[in-house]
């Protein structure tokens, strides 16, 4: 991964820019080339095959930051070929496209060895959503106990939120939020994401939810202070991150 | 019994059972008799042969004690007896001195063994007709090179052996008379009840779907075949009459938007001039294709729920726990409509079910609860609960919004009806039907109630058994 820019620094695309090297096996060559394109659009350098065979070769041989899959490809499938990068000991982030949107086909596909899972047919920006997501896996910050951006600090151990060194009461719930989101800063993340990292729930509520539990987080860690750190995408979801 | 019907007995599997049975049971009883037959003569001639060598010393006795002449008399005494024994005195020259035998071939009287054996002979009476016996033979030397001849029938003990054999065959034959009868009896029977339910699968499969297995009310192991075949026909006919409703449904419900779908684009190419016009026409487009998409994975859950392939994740857990997490979810959601959303429950309610399908009907049913709740209600308020009564697990929501009229509740579990709006609202019309279909999946059931005023829906679990409780 190679930081283009300061991670401080802001591109247009409201969101801190950092490149990713992101292959992308699908063998329906429409589906791929859009996808090329628009991750290229995005800021990132993606490359393309159309088989299993070619994808297992292209992901051993190159250096990636996040694989897209596509789980039903000529030659090999998607599954056994992620069990078998797996198998060689590359860590590389998998995320997994199908056509299948069940729990069950999810958890095959996660129990595989992919990292996440996306069903057929998807809108882009969340597709771009969970590459970014993915890719930021490799900083390692599974390790840090307190996650600062900001003004705002939040201690994974102590459970405590502070802005500005006063401490802010969330519910557990809330509190889940805002560590997704903390861990995540600066890339934007998706309703259903959110959904299904912080409630884990892999259905669709008919109306949308999250958009209330985010206004009530936003109320309680933006109110009162000059700069907003949780903003809106539009289209796209939202993103934690210091405007400057 | 229909043509070739003989045939057909010859290959069922009750046919294949007599013929083993009959075939184990005649060996056994071959055996049996046999091995008892063999041991009587055994004991039978063992008796004759100690017999005989009896009278052979006694015999010598009387040699010994009056001479070739005093023992000629006694043979010949002895001889004339009614049933007596065979006797034959013979001198040094090899001729006959006394006896009731008249030849011996030369190599009987050559064995002057210490054991009888057993020689075939001649019996002539008055009328000069010949039968032929057995009897056990023993030839002894006497002093002065002559020799006696002592033997005695067997024939009794031959008789018994072939009156033995006999009843063997009888038996045996007996045996698989009646084995045939009851075997013809039992298929015949057997046949008559299969030939029916085949009859009937035949009539399903040929398109009959109304057709059932009959149930004669005797209990016994047709019965129970028939009772569970009919089960499965039941469940076969459930799936294949939602399969045409879900493909009847695609096709009118999905036809609509996509119609609405192509027609604007199509006018928006022919008229649309400027670019904020197209860009308008397009992200309708996309909202549009996300609503489309939303309605498919509903449909596609509901089917898969239905067809019951969902059975793999089932997990034993704390429905309260579950209730809980859709409260927290939907409190927000809630509050910012203005509707007083409560939560009762008492302590962990397990039950065994698909967690994530449980979370989703329960959602389904708040969201629609608060919907409605706060469309019409001057205090607008929703309680979801949980509680065990019975073995079951119900989990309840109730608002008091407009509720759903009694005539209309059933038809509201189906699919796409969506009762008092316009089909253009957010929403499929396909989440009570989804709810109703998680309850069935789980063997349970949804009813839907009246609050006075209101809906109150209750989704009953049949609750997990205490020894599954983690």
């Amino acid at each position: 991964m190679v930081p283009l820019l300061n991670d401080l620094e802001l591109t247009g695309r409201n969101s801190y820019l950092v490149v990713m090297r992101i292959l992308v096996i699908e063998d329906d060559k429409e589906t791929a080339s859009y996808l090329i394109k628009a991750l290229g659009e995005a800021g990132h350098v993606a490359d393309q095959v159309n088989d299993g065979e070619a994808g297992y070769d292209m992901a051993m041989a190159e250096d990636y930051d996040v694989l897209v899959v596509d789980r039903m490809l000529p030659k090999r499938d998607g599954l056994s070929l992620i069990a078998e990068l797996r198998a060689a000991e590359k860590q590389v982030p998998v995320l997994i496209l199908s056509a299948l949107g069940q729990v069950d086909d999810r958890v095959t596909g996660l129990r595989a060895g992919g990292d996440d899972y996306l069903a057929k047919p998807y809108a882009f920006s969340e597709l771009l959503a969970r590459v970014e997501v993915l890719g930021r896996r490799s900083t390692p910050k599974e390790a840090e106990t307190v996650y600062s951006v900001a003004d705002l600090e939040l201690d994974r151990l102590s459970r405590k939120v502070r802005r500005a060194g006063t401490l802010i009461a969330l519910q557990p719930r809330e509190f889940r939020l805002l560590e997704y989101m903390m861990k995540n800063a600066g890339t934007v993340v998706t309703r259903t994401m959110l959904l299904e990292k912080v409630w884990d729930y892999h259905f669709d509520p008919q109306t949308n939810v999250i958009d209330v539990h985010m206004s009530r987080l936003r109320a309680k860690i933006d109110k009162g202070f000059e700069r907003p750190l949780l903003h809106t995408v539009r289209g796209s979801g939202y993103v934690l991150r210091d405007d400057g | 019994m229909a043509k070739g019907g003989f045939s057909r007995l010859l290959r069922t599997t009750g046919f294949r059972l007599t013929a083993i049975f009959l075939a184990v049971f005649a060996i056994f009883a071959a055996f049996l008799i046999s091995y008892i037959a063999r041991n009587t003569t055994e004991i039978l001639q063992a008796d004759i042969r100690r017999a005989v060598d009896a009278e052979l010393a006694a015999m010598a006795l009387q040699y010994e004690r009056g001479g070739p002449s005093w023992l000629a008399r006694v043979v010949e005494l002895r001889s004339r007896q009614p049933g007596a024994s065979l006797y034959l005195v013979i001198g040094p020259d090899g001729s006959k001195i006394a006896g009731n035998v008249e030849t011996v071939p030369d190599e009987v009287l050559a064995s002057t063994g210490a054991d009888a054996e057993i020689v075939p002979y001649v019996w002539l009476d008055e009328e000069g007709s010949r039968q032929r016996y057995s009897a056990l033979v023993r030839v002894v030397d006497l002093p002065d090179r002559m020799r006696i001849l002592v033997g005695r029938d067997i024939s009794e003990s031959e008789q018994l052996v072939r009156v033995v054999r006999r009843s063997l065959i009888l038996t045996v034959a007996l045996m698989v008379a009646l084995g045939l009868v009851a075997w013809l009896f039992v298929s015949r029977r057997v046949l008559k009840r299969i030939d029916s339910i085949a009859e009937s699968s035949r009539r399903f499969a040929a398109g009959d779907l109304a057709g059932r297995l009959e149930v004669t009310g005797t209990g016994d192991e047709f019965d129970r075949l028939a009772e569970s075949l009919n089960t499965m026909l039941n469940r076969i006919e459930r799936l294949m009459l939602g399969l045409k409703q879900v493909s009847d449904n695609i096709a009118h419900d999905l036809k609509t938007p996509l119609t609405r779908l192509r027609s604007r684009a199509e006018r928006v190419l022919a008229e649309g001039k400027s670019e904020p016009e197209y860009r308008a026409a397009l992200s309708a487009t996309i909202d549009e294709a996300d609503q489309l998409i939303r309605t498919f994975n509903a449909l596609l859950t509901i089917a898969r729920v239905e067809a019951g392939s969902s059975d793999a994740a089932f997990s034993i857990f704390d429905a309260a726990a579950v209730a809980r997490d859709v409260y927290e979810l939907y409190e927000p959601l809630a509050e910012e409509a203005g509707v007083a959303l409560r939560l009762d429950s008492d302590g962990p309610v397990m039950v065994r079910a698909n967690r994530e399908l449980i979370s989703q009907a329960l959602a389904n049913l708040v969201d629609n609860a608060v919907k409605y709740a706060s469309e019409g209600a001057a205090h607008p308020q929703a309680v979801i609960s949980v509680c065990r009564e019975g073995g079951r697990v119900t989990l309840n929501v109730s608002d008091n919004g407009v509720g759903i009229a009694e005539a209309d509740r059933g038809r509201a579990t189906e699919r796409f009806v969506r009762l008092e709006e316009s089909r253009s609202k957010p929403g499929a019309g396909l989440g009570l039907s989804l709810v109703s279909a998680v309850a069935k999946l789980h063997g349970g059931e949804l009813i839907l109630g009246d609050n006075r005023p209101g809906l109150a829906a209750a989704l009953y679990v049949p609750e997990a058994a205490a020894g599954h409780a983690v």
